[in-house]
């Protein structure tokens, strides 16, 4: 697998991690005495809607998950992204443009005893992409149910193409290693630490991105060049998480994570979260999240000629920048007469507010001059609606 | 920044913590006397709704979706497992 070009550490905490898990999991599966149960039949329904930055993102959802019998349970996932992208991206070097993403997932878990197994497919098409995967996991309770460990691997396989030309395939892999472990810490609190580690290969570019240049043979002083990007990238991101039972029956969720990878960039995020009920139907749920990066070692928003370096960015997702998400989220339980039978059923409505920042790249549609226009910035609303039916 | 650099050396750490947990756990935890300290009566408030993070999954997925298009990391949006012994 000479594609996984992770380094000698990397591997070696990674295969320590899966032998560790491997063993301790096959050492447990056959002994065990007390069963758990899979999570109970349900079917959701969703509307999404992103607008912010000159987009417009919108569309449907639909996840079904069913028992086949105490022990297999199957799941069905569809969604679709309706796209309308006038983004600055998009203003500065090319037209307003609409396009349909759909995704689909299916799903088998089979649960023996205290071990769960789960594989799952997934794919997703548009008129210039097409990313197919595979995943599979496994989990296992132990230390009195007090613990609960899991592993998890996934292989994809994308085709990029590019709109308006036919001569253009390419092609890229990605290996993703997780590791998890869930702690019960006292009566009211849980914690859990995730790891992934993630390593691309192939075409990782956009291919209608572009990077800019000083050329003062040009009237306008700059020219415009497409991104060249490495073929390979591996990150590792670590996930810490607390979940904490409060005396007046609400929850409070904090998360932080890290993540590294070999472009140089670092970020972290942490979100604080909480729920709470107001009576047997409605519940109330808050959120605020704050997020930063620094930038690849190949992004520049300007360079200084053309074919400056090997590597050129500069798209904006791979600059310094940081963002900040307030969110507010209300679930209310239907009464019987409303629900199917004696099923129950709830209707959600969350709304996140994200305000994003740039420290690196500037709004080349507003005026200052090439390399001194104004930093970026926009921000985003995104709603979800999603009725689910519990049976 | 200084926080971020102090995290990703404690990192190491956190695996080396994994590995002895671990360690412990294929030993056998009943030779060192450690025992489950939640017994599973006790488990109530864990096992309430409210305490769940996967509770509203096809939310979780977009969520993640959301922020996996407009930032560069990526990895461990998951709940790891998301057991917890209260089934």
């Amino acid at each position: 697998m000479a594609v996984i070009n992770l380094t000698q550490n990397h591997r070696l905490q990674a295969l320590q991690l899966i032998l560790c898990l491997v063993l301790f999991i096959g050492l447990n599966v056959f002994n065990n005495s007390q069963a758990t149960v899979l999570d109970p039949d349900r079917a959701d329904v969703l509307y999404h809607n992103y607008q912010g930055g000159g987009m417009k993102i919108d569309g449907p959802a639909i996840l079904l998950r069913k028992k086949a019998t105490e022990s297999v349970a199957i799941s069905a996932y569809y969604y679709v992204d309706m796209i309308s992208s006038a983004s600055v991206d998009v203003m500065s070097t090319a037209s307003p443009y609409s396009e349909k993403r759909n995704e689909a997932q299916l799903g088998i878990e089979y649960l023996r005893d205290k071990t769960l197994m789960s594989m799952n497919v997934r794919q997703s098409d548009e008129s210039d992409y097409l990313a197919k995967s595979i995943s599979i996991n496994i989990s296992q309770d132990t230390f009195g149910d007090l613990t609960n460990l899991s592993l998890g691997l996934s292989f994809g396989d994308d085709q990029v193409m590019r709109n308006g030309d036919d001569n253009f395939n390419e092609q890229s892999k990605h290996y993703q290693l997780r590791v998890g472990i869930n702690q019960i810490v006292t009566a009211n609190l849980t914690a859990n630490l995730s790891i992934e580690a993630i390593a691309d290969q192939g075409y990782l570019n956009n291919p209608y991105r572009t990077v800019r240049y000083i050329d003062n043979t040009l009237p306008a002083g700059v020219g415009y060049q497409v991104e060249v990007y490495p073929k390979t990238r591996n990150s590792f991101t670590s996930k810490f998480s607390l979940n904490y039972y409060l005396p007046y029956r609400a929850a409070l969720f904090l998360n932080y994570r890290y993540f590294s990878d070999s472009w140089d960039i670092n970020s972290g995020d942490i979100e604080l979260g909480y729920r709470h009920p107001i009576n047997k139907s409605l519940e109330l749920e808050f959120k605020l999240r704050y997020y930063q990066q620094s930038q690849a070692n190949f992004y520049n928003d300007l360079f200084p000629y053309q074919d400056a370096q090997n590597f050129l960015a500069r798209d904006k997702e791979l600059s310094d920048f940081n963002d900040f998400t307030i969110g507010a989220g209300v679930t209310y339980t239907l009464p019987a007469k409303f629900s199917f039978g004696d099923w129950r059923s709830e209707a959600s409505l969350q709304w996140d507010y994200i305000d994003f920042n740039y420290n690196n790249f500037r709004d080349p549609t507003a005026k200052g001059g090439v390399g001194n226009e104004p930093f970026y910035g926009f921000t985003a609303n995104v709603v979800r609606m999603f009725f689910s039916l519990y049976f | 920044m200084r926080a971020a650099r102090i995290l990703v050396k404690s990192r190491k750490n956190w695996l080396k913590l994994l590995f002895v947990f671990m360690f412990l756990n294929l030993t056998g935890c009943a030779q060192l006397n450690i025992k489950p300290w939640v017994k599973p009566y006790e488990r109530q408030h864990l096992a309430d709704k409210i305490m769940s993070t996967n509770r509203n999954p096809i939310a979780n997925m977009h969520i993640a979706h959301v922020y996996g298009a407009r930032e560069s990391a990526r990895g461990a949006e998951g709940t790891g497992g998301g057991g917890c012994g209260c089934n």
